[in-house]
């Protein structure tokens, strides 16, 4: 069915973009396995040769490992013979992956290695002469770690990672992501059912955290009058949201918002008992990374959100909790519990996946309508405030023009 | 020595319905009497458990903590109404001494969306150590919910 983008198209989404199974299935050849780089995991969850993740870019279920030189390598998660998901483990240690269907065997690059019966059983059957195992490996991607974080490419010609990334998104991941060794903390997994793209406009819009986390706001952890900045890569896939924590109190802010809660006053403070850990002022950093990475920095919980569409109107979003090797007890302690905020039953995040999932039940019923995105002007520009969706603006300027929609 | 042990587990079972209870169908502000006021209470995904991976997504280190929980979930947090069904089943004494016990419970949490037909919202195991209380009978020291189903439907917004 043709479809046609409404005017002005900065300022309105079409509801069929999250509803549409042909938009869903150009998405996952365009974005996903397109010219991106997608994160797959940490190099803290693939320490040793032979070790390996399975995971998803987009809706394809993939493998990355450490080969026997200890090099890294990715591939689809599909048998070349009869396409079947052969590793069915999250993680693990192996010397090869045999498929249980034909116990076809490749190698830890991907390489087919055996074909049972090839050459027939008493000269009878087998694989036709010209069979060349060498051409029937598992589909190839190129895979990098950058301080200690894993992307990966179905695109074997990929820009340099660090290109990709542009100038200001490269500081702030460095800016968490150092190249101090990442201790994994562990994971948490939802299924939102919503459409993958609500869960960036999600993110990138700090107008909705100033209301939506009552939370956020009693304590003072993210309020609209905070000194803030909004910045996006040269692109608009990329962005950054930059605050500063003030302290608990009534303001301009936070006169709008009917059921703030000034006088609640935490029994066991503890729960929010942050230090300063980074080298500048910035208390929360949640940045965006084209296609399917929020990198969470929220006092002291740092965490890799990682989206995987499902279909349109639902996506697995992965969790993966970390913190630096070196850091001591009391500061893991602190990181576990200022988990409390994030993730499925998060203080704060809840609110994100409760509202995920009534927005795209609106938006199931009302297909040929549209979302408003005009709050902080029409333009795509970077801001030295909150109150604007000029992140989601620029979020659709690059999908209009990577799906040349 | 039977009897004894048909009493406690009696007892347990009696406390283990009462929380239940107390969950499904409120005042929510009665859960925080079910811990000591040193308490340790975690909602962990079975993957991370096995690995020895620490993250809960509820980790309440003090009966102040829940209590905050508590306050957030009734003042501050938004969510679709539900109700929830927890079934507590398969309860076992692992250990008991005078006034300690070491229990553990398979659960199963049903949650209903106005809109939508009851579905599995959680199942897991409880791995429990409670203590003997004047005033309240038992009271948990700990509560560890492991929980099988890693991929969380939406979000959980109630303890479990």
């Amino acid at each position: 069915m043709p479809r046609t983008w409404p005017d002005p198209g900065s300022t309105r989404i079409p509801y069929w973009i999250y509803t549409d199974q042909d938009i869903f299935d150009l998405e996952m050849e365009r974005i996903f396995c397109g010219s991106s780089w997608a994160y797959v995991g940490l190099s803290a969850e693939l320490l040793e040769p032979g070790s390996f993740i399975t995971t998803n870019i987009g809706d394809r279920p993939v493998i990355i490992c450490r080969n026997g030189d200890g090099e890294l390598r990715g591939f689809v998660n599909r048998c070349a013979h009869r396409g079947i998901k052969f590793c069915r483990h999250r993680s693990g240690q192996t010397k090869r992956f045999t498929c249980p269907y034909h116990q076809w065997t490749y190698d830890l690059n991907g390489d087919l290695k055996g074909v049972p019966f090839m050459r027939g059983v008493n000269g009878q059957g087998g694989m036709p002469e010209d069979f060349d195992l060498g051409a029937n490996g598992l589909q190839q991607l190129k895979v990098i770690a950058h301080n200690g974080v894993l992307f990966a490419s179905f695109d074997l010609n990929m820009t340099e990672f660090t290109t990709y990334l542009g100038e200001s998104n490269r500081y702030y991941f460095e800016r968490v992501c150092d190249g101090r060794e990442l201790r994994l903390l562990g994971h948490s997994r939802q299924l939102i059912r919503g459409n993958w793209k609500l869960m960036f406009e999600n993110i990138k819009d700090p107008y909705h955290a100033s209301l939506l986390h009552v939370f956020l706001v009693t304590f003072g952890l993210f309020r609209a009058d905070q000194q803030s900045q909004v910045k996006m890569d040269r692109t608009g896939g990329h962005g950054l949201l930059i605050s500063r924590k003030g302290e608990q109190k009534a303001t301009d802010a936070t006169q709008d918002i009917e059921n703030l809660r000034e006088d609640f006053k935490l029994k066991d403070p503890r729960l929010l008992d942050p230090v300063k850990e980074f080298k500048d002022s910035a208390t929360v950093v949640m940045q965006t990374l084209w296609p399917n990475l929020i990198v969470q920095q929220q006092s002291n919980t740092i965490a890799m959100r990682q989206v995987q569409p499902r279909d349109p109107s639902s996506f697995i979003l992965a969790w993966t909790f970390f913190g630096y090797a070196d850091d001591d007890e009391a500061m893991t302690i602190r990181r576990l519990r200022q988990a409390n905020l994030m993730s499925a039953s998060g203080l704060v995040s809840c609110d994100d996946s409760e509202v995920i999932k009534l927005a795209q039940d609106g938006i199931n019923s009302d297909i040929d309508g549209y979302a408003l995105f005009e709050m902080g002007g029409r333009d795509t520009e970077d801001t030295e405030h909150m109150v604007t969706e000029t992140a989601i603006r620029a979020f659709y300027k690059h999908y209009r023009a990577v799906m040349d929609l | 020595m039977v009897a004894s042990t048909v009493r406690l587990f009696y007892e347990l079972y009696d406390f283990y319905a009462r929380y239940t209870e107390v969950l499904d169908d409120g005042p929510l502000e009665c859960w925080p009497k079910f811990f000591t006021e040193q308490c340790m209470y975690q909602i962990i995904p079975r993957d991370n458990y096995d690995r020895g991976l620490r993250v809960a997504i509820m980790r309440c280190e003090s009966r102040a903590m829940i209590e905050d929980r508590v306050t957030a979930v009734n003042e501050t947090m938004m969510y679709e109404p539900r109700y929830l069904r927890h079934h507590t089943t398969d309860i076992r004494i692992e250990d008991s001494a005078d006034r300690d016990v070491v229990a553990r419970a398979n659960f199963s949490v049903i949650e209903t969306l106005p809109d939508e037909l009851p579905r599995i919202l959680m199942v897991g195991r409880y791995l429990d150590r409670l203590v003997r209380s004047d005033a309240f009978g038992w009271q948990f020291k700990e509560k560890l919910c492991v929980f099988d189903s890693v991929l969380v439907p939406n979000s959980i917004v109630f303890p479990v």
